[in-house]
Order: structure tokens, then sequence, then C-alpha cells
């Protein structure tokens, strides 16, 4: 543990509202929940901050519902909750197939849908499958609510559209039609980073997005239409490569990122025909 | 109690222009190199390490300059401003011209021993770094007394830390106690580097007066303590139509870092078994250890053997391939057997199991026939015959002279050794052989604590000699023992004579002693035989090659206890599934840029496969109740077992780790011609 | 702070942002639980809170209020993991032990060799190739672990287990 812990304030909200106050009155403040990313960036030494909103409390983000055909997830809900879900396996399985290997079990108890969006890594497990599923981040402040399209979230790497004052309070997937799909490829089969990570759906309008091939998430729009548009496997496969910047770091390449993506696409299109 | 922290450098080569710790003093201690009472060396074999920099550093994350403090977050946030003129790090091995030790083998006439072959098979072979990963990090705590100290630490040799703390301080070893705290995994991790950090924290409390904790965290572990070095192996092999190998000539490059560590033996070790276990008489094995500005590579499970018997498993697939010959059927023409000699010219014995351990699993596996089923299938079957030598090499445990001792008690006996146990269960075996030598009940044994200041020095828990070579000891002072009670029970004989303690120092087993200007005679006492047949599949749209099977068929003499034998085949063959496929020391300008557990991948629970252990017993005539060396043995072949699995997929990888991103880049293994 | 430990309300005083971990070691004096790696990766300091399997190193103190926490010293005498481990060989050097006890306990009962896997894959072990764990686990399942979590379970006290059937 490289930080010095003991004078970080953990701050108790005794409502959402009052939490939201907070963000509002009292920044700096860092919002945590899960802690698997913030005690991460304190063990090697680089903390976000040194006073923390500690959100576990709040119940108002929890719960998974259905409403009018829409899932909503409370930003709070667990990975493990995730992958219990007999309405998520039903409606949104490819986010429980995300859940289910993002970590291992002591990370899934812990680390939040909530928290994997906020936190805005582009190799955030969960985030493709809310990109190419089109869910909306629902954010809340002190001033309201308000709800961005996913794909519309991320703006850089670790950048999002967020202000300082607003908290994720939940994430809602439209009803999904087709089949969902989604594979994680990482440097070893559990406990990883992901090098590549897809979601995808098949239907007339196929949806696809992709995690740690560029400095966010990102929807391969232009893979999509290539496969709506009756484009054989090769054109979409090309596609791709106009429209995902994957780099080489000390997990992989961008050339394996790059093809295996590829292969991931002629996969997805496979699998689910 | 204080905390300990070491300030490291940030530049892989330099000098050292000046250091400043710019936080508030209060309460701190600190040292550098000039508060060192003896030699600034860490004592091994050149003494070319500092314990701390002086002027200049010769890799990122030397230790320059060390501070204590009561307050753990006070330390932690300390700042120290070293400022550098660095110069250009030599970071490639093979452009090095700082030798630390070279070695070269040679048997038979090497020119007419390609002069008689049909074909010639050459080939580069490249591994690199490797991790320990032991889950618990170094640490040790450093006691002051009166002009004395007493370290309490996670290690594997008292008696190194002890010597190299008697070098740096200037302290006789009667004021210099060591004690073994349980240890959470070494696997060689432990051997050296713990003198080091002993050292640290004994300066630390010598300057403060009070006790200093010194623990790493997993961080500085991963940059700054030894990895297993790389290699660069380049093979040239004769071999007739028929198969049978006419001359090999090797030349074995190692990678070792900026000081000469325990460079020369790992080097020794790699040499010595770079033939892989075949005969051949006419061997040529030129062998260098150099020095980069990287930090330190040193001991870790093998020793230099997994290195080059990767090479020599890969090179002897590939032979069979460009043959157009079983591979099976190659390695059962040229393996060694009793009476054959190996390339420094070692005679073997009954208790060669070559042949053995590949028929088994052969057999075992079914492996002619699934090879044939798997043809054109994503399924790859590979295997690796091998074999490793226990106890120091050549003359190294003449040189040792070990001792062990057994005390009489009540009950039975206590046994006193400086073996330290850290998982591998020497307590339990070295309790069963004195137990049943004695014939007393395994209860009746005791084992003392590791502590130098009432154990005589064993030598070093290291080299598979712990069981073979400490146990072989105890099995002496057991049979002495019993001798002496003769018809007494222990307490009998307390009560009329006394107490007794009976210690035995270690012979010579046979007379053929090694040479080491002309590296010929007995290598080692005896060898342990293995072959590892692996099963992967390979996966084509993420070239992730997957383990799903090794059957692990190993000769090791006498198996004293199957379950703790079984767990040290069973966890060799996993960090070996490790190196063969997932773990990459990402070196970037000298030093690891993944030190993390994160980034650096060790197989979890779903990259391991499943593990059939088959072990076979040929006893040792000079181990107790028949026993060889078993540590390492299990770790030497799995990566050229799986390699060759790859190659039965088709893919040409002779580097290490077979990662999917060089899977998907290796050009096809070539058909015969 | 007021939080039940192993089985026992208990009043401790320590920063709120301070690792659960480090609360467990240096103020409750319970050294089972191990640190490996300080991010959550190799599951040594694996603890049950709340019945589920955390990693203590990823939870502040001040996250534990009114909740309760099992650590290796809480499973108490001679539970039959702690066994298992023993004859079978699933401990070496013992560093990672407590934590892969801890997660074995959070299992589902009559857990398959893939549960097991599934269920462990956040605790490295570097000594043991994981084959002596899995021997240890179906032992210590097929003698009274069984019993123990078909209880727990109908106490309620580990949503894991309940919702794996």
């Amino acid at each position: 543990m490289r930080t010095p812990v003991s004078t970080f304030e953990l701050i108790e909200p005794r409502s959402l509202p009052h939490a939201l106050a907070l963000m509002r009155d009292s920044q700096p403040i860092v919002p945590l929940a899960g802690c698997t990313d913030v005690y991460v960036a304190l063990n090697a030494g680089t903390p976000p901050g040194t006073r923390y909103l500690n959100l576990l409390s709040l119940d108002a983000l929890r719960g998974i519902a259905r409403r009018d055909g829409v899932i909503s997830i409370g930003a709070l809900t667990t990975f493990s909750e995730i992958s219990r879900s007999a309405l998520l396996a039903r409606h949104l399985p490819a986010l429980v197939m995300a859940a289910r290997e993002i970590g291992a079990v002591q990370i899934q108890n812990r680390a939040t849908l909530g928290g994997n969006v906020a936190n805005g890594s582009p190799a955030g497990d969960s985030l493709p499958v809310l990109a190419a599923t089109d869910a909306v981040v629902v954010l809340r402040s002190a001033a309201g609510k308000r709800r961005v399209p996913f794909v519309a979230f991320y703006t850089g790497y670790r950048l999002t559209v967020m202000r300082p004052d607003e908290l994720v309070v939940a994430v809602e997937v439209p009803p999904v039609d087709g089949r969902q799909w989604f594979r994680k490829v990482g440097t070893r089969a559990a406990q990883t980073i992901s090098k590549v990570v897809i979601a995808a759906v098949r239907a007339p309008r196929p949806r696809i997005a992709f995690g740690s091939v560029a400095p966010t998430v990102v929807r391969a729009r232009r893979t999509e239409e290539a496969l709506a548009s009756g484009g054989t496997i090769d054109d979409a496969v090309a596609a791709l490569g106009a429209e995902i910047a994957p780099i080489d770091d000390m997990r992989s390449t961008a050339e394996y990122r790059l093809r295996v993506a590829g292969n991931l696409i002629r996969q997805f299109w496979t699998e689910t025909a | 109690m204080l905390h300990g922290r070491t300030i490291r450098s940030t530049i892989p080569c330099g000098r050292i222009r000046s250091i400043n710790l710019t936080s508030d003093p209060a309460g701190f201690t600190v040292v550098d190199y000039r508060s060192i009472p003896g030699r600034n060396v860490v004592a091994l074999i050149a003494d070319d390490q500092p314990c701390l920099a002086e002027r200049v550093v010769r890799h990122y994350a030397e230790p320059i300059l060390l501070l204590a403090h009561e307050d753990r977050e006070r330390l932690i946030t300390a700042e120290v401003d070293v400022q550098y003129e660095p110069s250009e790090p030599l970071l490639d091995p093979l452009r090095s011209p700082n030798v630390f030790k070279s070695i070269a083998i040679h048997k038979g006439d090497l020119e007419a021993g390609f002069a008689r072959a049909d074909e010639i098979v050459e080939g580069e072979y490249r591994v690199g770094h490797q991790e320990h990963v032991y889950i618990e990090t170094n640490g040790v705590i450093a006691v002051p007394g009166d002009g004395a100290v007493t370290v309490y630490g996670s290690l594997q040799c008292p008696y190194y830390v002890q010597k190299a703390l008697r070098v740096m301080l200037g302290l006789p070893a009667e004021r210099v106690r060591v004690v073994q705290a349980e240890t959470g995994g070494g696997f060689g991790g432990k051997e050296e580097y713990p003198s080091i950090v002993a050292a640290h924290a004994c300066l630390l409390a010598l300057k403060s007066q009070r006790p200093v904790k010194l623990i790493y965290d997993r961080a500085e572990d991963m940059v700054a303590t030894t990895k297993r070095h790389p290699a660069i192996i380049r093979t040239r092999t004769g071999v007739t139509r028929e198969g049978r190998l006419t001359a090999i000539d090797i030349d074995v490059l190692l990678d070792g870092g900026a000081y000469m560590t325990l460079s020369p033996v790992v080097l020794s070790r790699g040499v010595i078994h770079a033939t892989g276990p075949y005969r051949c008489d006419n061997v040529r094995v030129n062998g260098r250890v150099v020095m980069t500005n990287t930090p330190p590579n040193g001991a870790f499970r093998g020793f230099g053997a997994p290195q080059t018997q990767f090479a020599a498993e890969v090179h002897m697939e590939r032979i069979a391939e460009r043959l157009g010959m079983d591979p099976v059927r190659l390695r059962e023409m040229n393996a060694l057997r009793a009476g054959d000699t190996t390339a420094t010219g070692q005679v073997l014995g009954r208790d060669t199991s070559a042949l053995a351990v590949l028929r088994e699993a052969v057999a075992r596996t079914d492996f002619k026939r699934r090879r044939r089923e798997m043809r054109g299938t994503r399924r790859g079957l590979g295997l690796a015959l091998f074999f490793h030598g226990a106890g120091f090499t050549g003359s190294g445990e003449v040189r040792l002279a070990s001792k062990a001792s057994l005390e009489l008690t009540e009950r039975g006996a206590r046994i006193l050794v400086a073996s330290a146990d850290m998982g591998q269960g020497s307590r339990t075996v070295h309790a069963q052989i004195v137990a049943e030598t004695l014939g007393v009940p395994y209860e009746a044994v005791e084992v003392a604590r590791v502590d130098t200041a009432s154990v005589p020095d064993s030598g070093p828990t290291v080299a598979s000699r712990t069981t073979m070579i400490v146990g072989g000891l105890l099995e002496r002072c057991a049979a002495e023992m019993r001798r002496t009670l003769g018809r007494l029970t222990p307490r009998e004989y307390l009560k009329r004579h006394g107490p007794i303690v009976i210690t035995k120092q270690y012979e010579a087993p046979t007379t053929a002693v090694f040479d080491e200007d002309t590296y010929t005679g007995d290598a080692y006492g005896t060898y342990a035989w293995a072959c590892d047949v692996a099963e992967v599949e390979y996966d084509p749209v993420t070239y992730e090659i997957r383990p799903v099977h090794i059957t692990a068929v190993q000769e090791i003499g006498r198996a004293l206890n199957p379950m703790l034998a079984a767990g040290q085949i069973e966890g060799g063959t996993a960090q070996g599934v490790g190196y063969a496929l997932l773990e990459e020391v990402v070196m970037r300008d000298g030093h690891m840029a993944n030190a993390q557990l994160t980034n650096y991948a060790a197989p979890t629970t779903m990259d391991t496969p499943r593990i059939d252990v088959v072990i076979q017993e040929r006893p040792y005539r000079h181990g107790p109740f028949g026993a060889k060396g078993l540590g390492e043995l299990p770790f030497d072949g799995v990566a050229p077992a799986i390699a060759n699995a790859v190659r039965h997929l088709g893919f040409d990888v002779r580097a290490l780790p077979l990662t999917p991103e060089r899977i998907m880049n290796a050009p096809p293994v070539r058909k015969p011609k | 702070m007021r939080f039940r430990l192993n089985g026992k309300q208990v009043d401790v005083r320590a920063p709120a942002m301070k690792r659960l971990l480090d609360v467990l070691r240096e103020d409750c004096g319970l050294t089972g639980t191990k640190e490996g790696c300080g991010e959550g990766e190799c599951g040594a300091c694996t603890v049950l809170l709340d019945g589920q399997a955390v990693n203590s190193c990823l939870v502040p103190f001040g996250q534990v209020r009114g909740r309760s926490v099992k650590t290796i010293e809480g499973l108490r005498g001679r539970h039959p993991l702690q066994d298992a481990f023993i004859t079978e060989g699933g401990a070496q050097c013992g560093i990672c032990t407590p934590g892969m006890i801890m997660a074995a306990a959070a299992l589902p009962p009559n857990a398959t060799l893939d549960q097991v896997r599934v269920g462990l894959a956040g605790n490295l072990c570097r000594c043991t190739g994981y084959m002596g764990i899995y021997r240890a686990v179906k032992k210590a399942q097929g003698s009274g672990l069984k019993a123990q979590a078909r209880t727990r379970a109908k106490a309620g006290t580990n949503r894991t287990q309940k919702a794996a059937r």
C-alpha cells in the first residue's frame, strides 16, 4: 500500500439527495462503491483524491427491474448479482456472460456496473455490451436527472461527459431483438484484463462493439453497416480495420488486437447465423 | 519497531550526482553506503554487487539509500531526490563484452561426428525472464543486540544470509543470527536475494538501534528481485539417416543482468544438461553468461536446465521432423542408458531411466495413436524427455561439506538442520527418514527451528538436495544413534548416559571426481528422469493455446512421501505451464514494465490443465532409502512438451512463452523432405 | 466502529479508508489473512463479507460497519476444509491457504470440478498446481461441508450459495 490513507475521509451520505448535495457542494470528492478500481490506485500510490463518498448504503441505486421492456440496472448492482439475475439471463445474456468474466468471484462480489461505467477503462468488460445494446446511462445531480446514450458517454481515454457533481445512478437497456454474443480475450483464462473484448447483437441491423482496441469502448458502425447492407464478411472485417485503433502495450500488440478483432467478427457471424 | 524502505535507482545505468531527502527528516533513520561497517558487497561468488550503490548504478531498481521510520505512512511518503548522470545502458546480451563466466564441455571429436552425419539440423531457441511469484514477497525483521544482530526472514538459505551479513557488517558468525520464518514460497527466489533484504534491514536496525521490518510490496519485489535467466541457445546437430546422433554442438548464452549473483553456477547446470538425456560421442557445449544493465538474474527452480533442455527437446523434435521420423523412436534410439556416458563423460549407473519413463509416458497416453488421430484437428500432442542432476554440481557438495545433527530426546530425536521448509515438505520427509531409521514413531521426531544459533550448516535449501543430500546425512545420524542406543529406549539412554548429539558431514559417494577445468567427470551423484506428455488445444480465432492435460512420468529413486512428491510434480508442472504459455516479463529500457500480478500472468486454476502424475522408482544407492532429488525436475520438461504439442499443430515456434501473439506469426512446421 | 467479526460483535477504532486487510492484521491481531499483491489479483487476503468472498485488500474499513466479516480464524477448530487441505496436499507453503480456504468455503455445496475451478480462479497458488486443492475441496465437500453449507444457506447468510442452487 503506497498511499497514506489514515487521514483520508470516507463520507457517509444519509440519502441519495444528501450524496448529490455533497457532490455539488463538497468537491473535490471521489465517489466509491465496490472499490476494486480505487484501491488498486491507492495501492500503487496514485490516489484519485483524499475525500471519498461511500455510495454503498444508497439503496436507491440498487436493483434490476424491467419496465415497458426497458431493463434498468442500478449502478450499485454487482457483477455477481448480474450473473445470478434470471431477468438478465433472459433479456440481456451478453451482460451476464461479461459479468462472469470480470476478475474472479472476489471481484464480481464487489465490483459494480456503475463503477465499471464511471471508471471508463477502455478494457471494461461490461462496456461493449452496453455499447452494442444501445444502453442509456442515467446520471443524477442535485440539479436533476439526465439520460445519456452510452455510445455518447465517453469522449476520450477515461473521459466522460459527466460533470463533477454527477453520479451514475443506473443503466437502462432498451429491448434487444436478435441474438446476443460476447467474447473476452485476455492474457489468461481468468482474472485477466482483456486484450480484445466484443459484444454483438445479430439482427437485420447487427450491432457490434469492441473494448481494448481504442481509447474508449467503440461501436463498429461501418462494420455493422457492411453487414447490414449485405456485404461479405471480408468487407465487414476490412471496414473494422478502418474504425478501430488498437495499440501495442505490455499486454499485447496492435497487430494481434486487429487480427483477433476481425476473427471475432467472423466467429460472431458464423455462430449466430 | 521501525518500518524500512529502500530507495532505488530509476535509471538502468549511470553515475549518482546527488542524493537528498527532501522531506522533513524528523524521526527518520537514513542509511547510505557510508554507514556500512564492513565491506560494501553482497558476498556470494564474485563480491561484485554493492549492498548499496556508491557512485554508479548498474541497473534499474538498484538500492541506493535506506530509510526507516516508526510511522509507515511518513515512510512511504518520504521523498528522496536522486540526481544522475545517465549513461547508455547495455541491454542486449548478444552485444555484451562483459562475460561473467564461460564454460566449455568437449567430448569426442566434433568434426568427425559431423562428418559421419547424413543430416545437420540447426536452430536457435530463445527464452525470456521468468518471475517466481512466490505468493509471499521478500521480507525480514532485523533486531539489533549488543554488538550483534538477529534476522528473522522469509528465506531459503540461512547460512548464505549469515555469510553475507558477516562480510557486510564485519561481525563474527556468533554475532549474526539468522532465523528462518515460515516462508511463503521460494522456488529459488529466496536463495540469494534475502541476503540483500537482510543486509538492508540490519543496517537500519544497527543505526537506529531499533528492530526494523523491511517487507517488499509486490511491485517492488517484481521490479527489484532476481528472475530466471533469459537465454539464447544455438544448436547444431549431426544425425544419421536412421536417427543416430553423431555430433552435438551447442552455444548457450545467458543474460546475467547487472551483477554476477549465482550466474556461473546456473550456467554450469545449464551446459551440463544442454544435450538433453541423449547419448552422443561427440559433443561441444560452449556457454557464457554475460552482464547487461538489467536487474540481476538468479536462482529459479531448474537453475539453467529448463532453458537448455527446452532448446534440446524442441531441437530433437525438429530432427524427427527433418528425418520424417517418429519422434518417440528418435528419442528411444538415442536415450541415455545405464553404462552410457553423459557430455561430461559421467558413466551412468543402473538407475538410469530415460527409456523407462519415455515408454511409460507413451503407453499411458496412447501417444502414437492419439497423435495420428489428432492430425488435422485443433488438438496437439507433444512430449519431452528430460533429466535433472540432484545436489550441487561437480565438486560443489564436497566443498559445501554440509552437516546435519540429530539430538536424542526423551521421546525420540530432534533434527537439527538448516534446511528451510517453504512448502516442499522437507520437515515431514526428514522426520520420516529419522523415524524409520531410528525405529521410533514419526510423532517422536521433532524438527528444530532453522536458526543459525542452534542448527549446523547443512547447506542451502536448493538444487534438489534437501531430501537426497541432507536427508542422507540424517539417515546416517539416525543409524548411528540407533547403534548407540542399542536396546535402550531414548528415555533410558538419556537417564543412564546423558544427552547425545550426533553430527554427520557430507562425504563424496563416488571416486570419479569432477574436474572443473576440463568439465569432465561425475557432474552429479545421480540424475532423476522424466517424460512429460502435453495435450493442447488451439483456438484459431484467438491463436490461444489451451493446455488440456499433462501426463508427468517421473523417476525419482524413491518417493519417501508419495503425496508430497506428487505435490512437487504437480506444482513444478504448473509453473512450467506458466513458463510455456503465459509468463512474460516485459522489459522496457531495462526495467520490468508489467510488475503487477495483473499484468504478469501466472496461471490461475483456469489456466492449469489436469496433471496426471506417474512416479517411477529406481533407487539411488547413496540416497536415503534410495531417494533422488525431485524439486526441480518437474519444471524442466513442461515447456518443451507443450512447444512440441504446438509443433504437432503445425506451428514452428522456438521461443517462450508461446503467447497467442507468437503463434499468430509463427511459420508452419516444414514437412519432411 | 462496530461490526461482526468471526461471529462476535466487535468495536474497532481505525481509519475508515484503511484496508480491511490491515485492520484485521494490525488492529484485530488476526494475521491469518495474508497480503500477496494488494490489488485483488492473488486472493491471499480473501475473507467472507456477509458470507461472500471478497479481497480484503480492496475493502475500506468504513464499508464493513454493521456487517459481518469472517476470516480463517473464524472457521474454528478442525473445519473439514482445513483437515482436507492437510491430508490431500492442498497446502504447501501455506501463504495462499487461508484465502484459498475462505474462497472454498463460499463454494456451492457439491460443487463440480468446473465450479471449483471457477470459484477458486481468484486465488493464485504457486506451489501445488491446484491439483491437491481440488482433491481437498472434493474430500471436504464429501465429509460434512455439505451439511454446514446447507445450514448456512438456510440461515440466509450466504447469498452466493443460495443463488447457485
